[in-house]
């Protein structure tokens, strides 16, 4: 009985009959238009991405033609530009290291603190104060804070160690830490904001303090956003490159210790693409090759990012 | 009003309280006795302010601004007045439990949620953590279905079983008075029945103050009802009379169902 009402309902002419089929097609044909243009633009970041990496690995090749792979992963000298050249990517990656790593260790713990402070004690004055300083402190040119870190931190880190040679990797890394700050408050700021309130009062009405509750409730309910602003901090800082360029010395020196000059992957690439090497030598290539390991090294920690937001996601609703 | 408990010890007095946002009054001279090991439902309309009284007995409202409150609200036996001004609501809330609408257990392991008042006023003692941890988890009639696996998040549990968990961590630390808002709001009827239980079991053992919308549920499980319209006390009394033979207009035509 049911099937016979439905198919009386079909054979009811459409009062819109006559004018639905040209526009239904238009407006068909418009939808394609609209969703090519969509996946364009998704497409170009794709394209972008494929293409760096197919030019540096093409340009790597003709370079582990010339130097072994082993000799590559475990020489301790990078002096491509000598005339005895030894291409060991270990002091590069030292500094790299030992830079992010001084830059983290003044980022994360400054960026937490002042995301705790903004997202759970300012009020509303303070929050509407520190805000749009610390973007200023985003907006600030890379450049700036490299003559920052060279001209006004190492002379004041020169007064407590006084052998600090001018240029050096603790100078340029704290700078570097203090550049990154703003990323990693706001991005934390936004995770702790967005757990809901009733974990706040919940463990508020159990007595915690207000301390009690961002330390032991919120920090770990917004680690999944927290984690993906460290990383984030990590990725910026494996990346930086005129800090270093500017504050570190442009040496390749292997080693940990951060009252020495070094050089970083970045440093090294920007060292030579603004010389006068000619194209196609070794020495060239080897900025493709340093800049394919360092993608590869950003590439890792996105992962361990990518893994990490999905080991601590919490879905609120 | 408080003639019909003279014969019962009370936990706690509300004196003329009085409680506002900032030029909203929202609660208005209300007087309200709590007796003790007794559950006392508080019943009314939606935005009677029912709620915003259960909320002034662990100071809530202080978490907010301008917030204000005038009257008192004593705790027996010490008689201290919870709301004045002088008292840090810290110090309130660690007498005072609160069970939320929705089940709230923090993103940690069951064991971590259960412990967690113990651990925020600083105990350290394992052996006492655990033995209290498993006695409220007792209580709240969720061990049987949790020992075995402690350790795992409080998030995989069902909806019903978390907010037994939530009553299980606001029984861990001895709380004087237990408050529960609308605790079975977002459950279903199998859970909400297993709480209702839970909350008769529990009167032996803790003051409870319940705030609901489910006049059943106020009449299964209470022993003196409040009913509020408008930031006011229409009527108290034991549930009995409140629910047979209600002595206000708008008390009777609210239980009938006529308005609310």
């Amino acid at each position: 009985m049911e099937l016979a009402e439905v198919q009386v309902n079909a054979a009811r002419p459409s009062s819109l009959a006559g004018v639905r089929n040209p526009f239904q097609k238009w407006r068909k044909l418009k939808e394609k238009i609209i969703e090519l243009c969509l996946l364009t633009s998704a497409m170009t970041s794709v394209v972008v991405v494929f293409t760096i990496l197919w030019i540096l690995v093409s340009e790597s090749i003709p370079f582990f033609q010339h130097v072994r792979l082993i000799d590559f992963l475990t020489d301790t000298e990078w002096t491509p530009l000598f005339e005895q050249a030894h291409y060991g990517i270990l002091p590069l990656l030292c500094g790299t290291f030992l830079t992010t790593l001084i830059a983290l260790s003044v980022a994360i713990p400054c960026g937490t603190m002042m995301a705790l402070f903004l997202s759970e004690y300012a009020t509303p004055f303070w929050r509407e104060t520190l805000k749009p300083v610390l973007e200023l402190l985003a907006a600030v040119p890379t450049v700036v804070y490299g003559y920052f870190a060279l001209m006004t931190v190492t002379p004041l880190l020169q007064k407590l160690i006084p052998s600090l040679p001018g240029f050096n990797v603790l100078s340029a890394g704290i700078v570097m830490g203090v550049m990154i700050v703003p990323y990693v408050s706001s991005l934390t700021e936004d995770a702790l904001r967005s757990v809901p309130n009733y974990l706040r009062e919940g463990s508020m009405a159990m007595g915690a303090s207000k301390a009690q509750t961002a330390l032991r409730v919120l920090y770990p309910a917004a680690f999944s956003g927290i984690s993906s602003a460290y990383i984030l901090a990590i990725s910026r800082a494996l990346g930086e490159t005129m800090v270093v360029s500017i504050a570190a010395g442009l040496k390749p020196n292997l080693t940990l210790n951060p009252l020495e000059p070094a050089a970083t992957v970045t440093a090294f690439i920007v060292q030579v693409s603004q010389g006068d090497l000619p194209h196609g030598s070794i020495g060239f290539q080897s900025i493709y090759v340093a800049g394919l390991a360092l993608l590869i090294l950003t590439l890792v920690f996105n992962l361990f990012g990518f893994y990490l937001r999905r080991r601590f996601k919490e879905t609120y609703d | 009003m408080v003639e019909i408990l003279k014969k019962e010890i009370l936990r706690s007095d509300v004196r003329n309280l009085s409680f506002s946002y900032g030029d909203k009054k929202v609660l208005k001279n209300i007087n309200l006795p709590i007796a003790d090991n007794k559950v006392t439902a508080l019943i009314g309309p939606s935005g009677c302010g029912k709620t915003t009284l259960l909320r002034c007995f662990n100071r809530m409202h202080d978490l907010y601004k301008s917030t204000h409150y005038e009257g008192e609200i004593i705790l027996f036996p010490e008689g201290i007045n919870i709301i004045s001004a002088k008292l840090d609501p810290i110090e309130v809330r660690m007498k005072i439990g609160m069970v939320f609408q929705k089940p709230n257990p923090f993103p940690k392991s069951i064991f971590e949620n259960v412990s967690y008042g113990l651990k925020v006023r600083g105990i350290r003692k394992s052996s006492f953590i655990k033995d209290k941890s498993e006695k409220a988890l007792k209580q709240a009639g969720l061990w049987e279905e949790v020992k075995d696996r402690l350790h795992q998040p409080a998030t995989s549990l069902s909806g019903g079983q978390q907010q037994r968990l939530c009553i299980a961590r606001a029984l861990a630390t001895d709380p004087e008075i237990l408050l529960l808002d609308e605790p079975t709001s977002a459950l279903d009827p199998i859970s909400t029945a297993h709480i209702e239980k839970l909350i008769v079991d529990l009167k032996s053992t803790v003051t409870i103050v319940i705030v609901t919308h489910n006049l059943h549920q106020a009449a299964r499980v209470s022993d003196s009802t409040a009913f509020m319209y408008l930031g006011e006390m229409v009527e108290f009394g034991t549930t009995n009379q409140i629910f047979t033979n209600p002595q206000q207009k708008r008390t009777e035509n609210y239980i009938t169902g006529r308005f609310g």
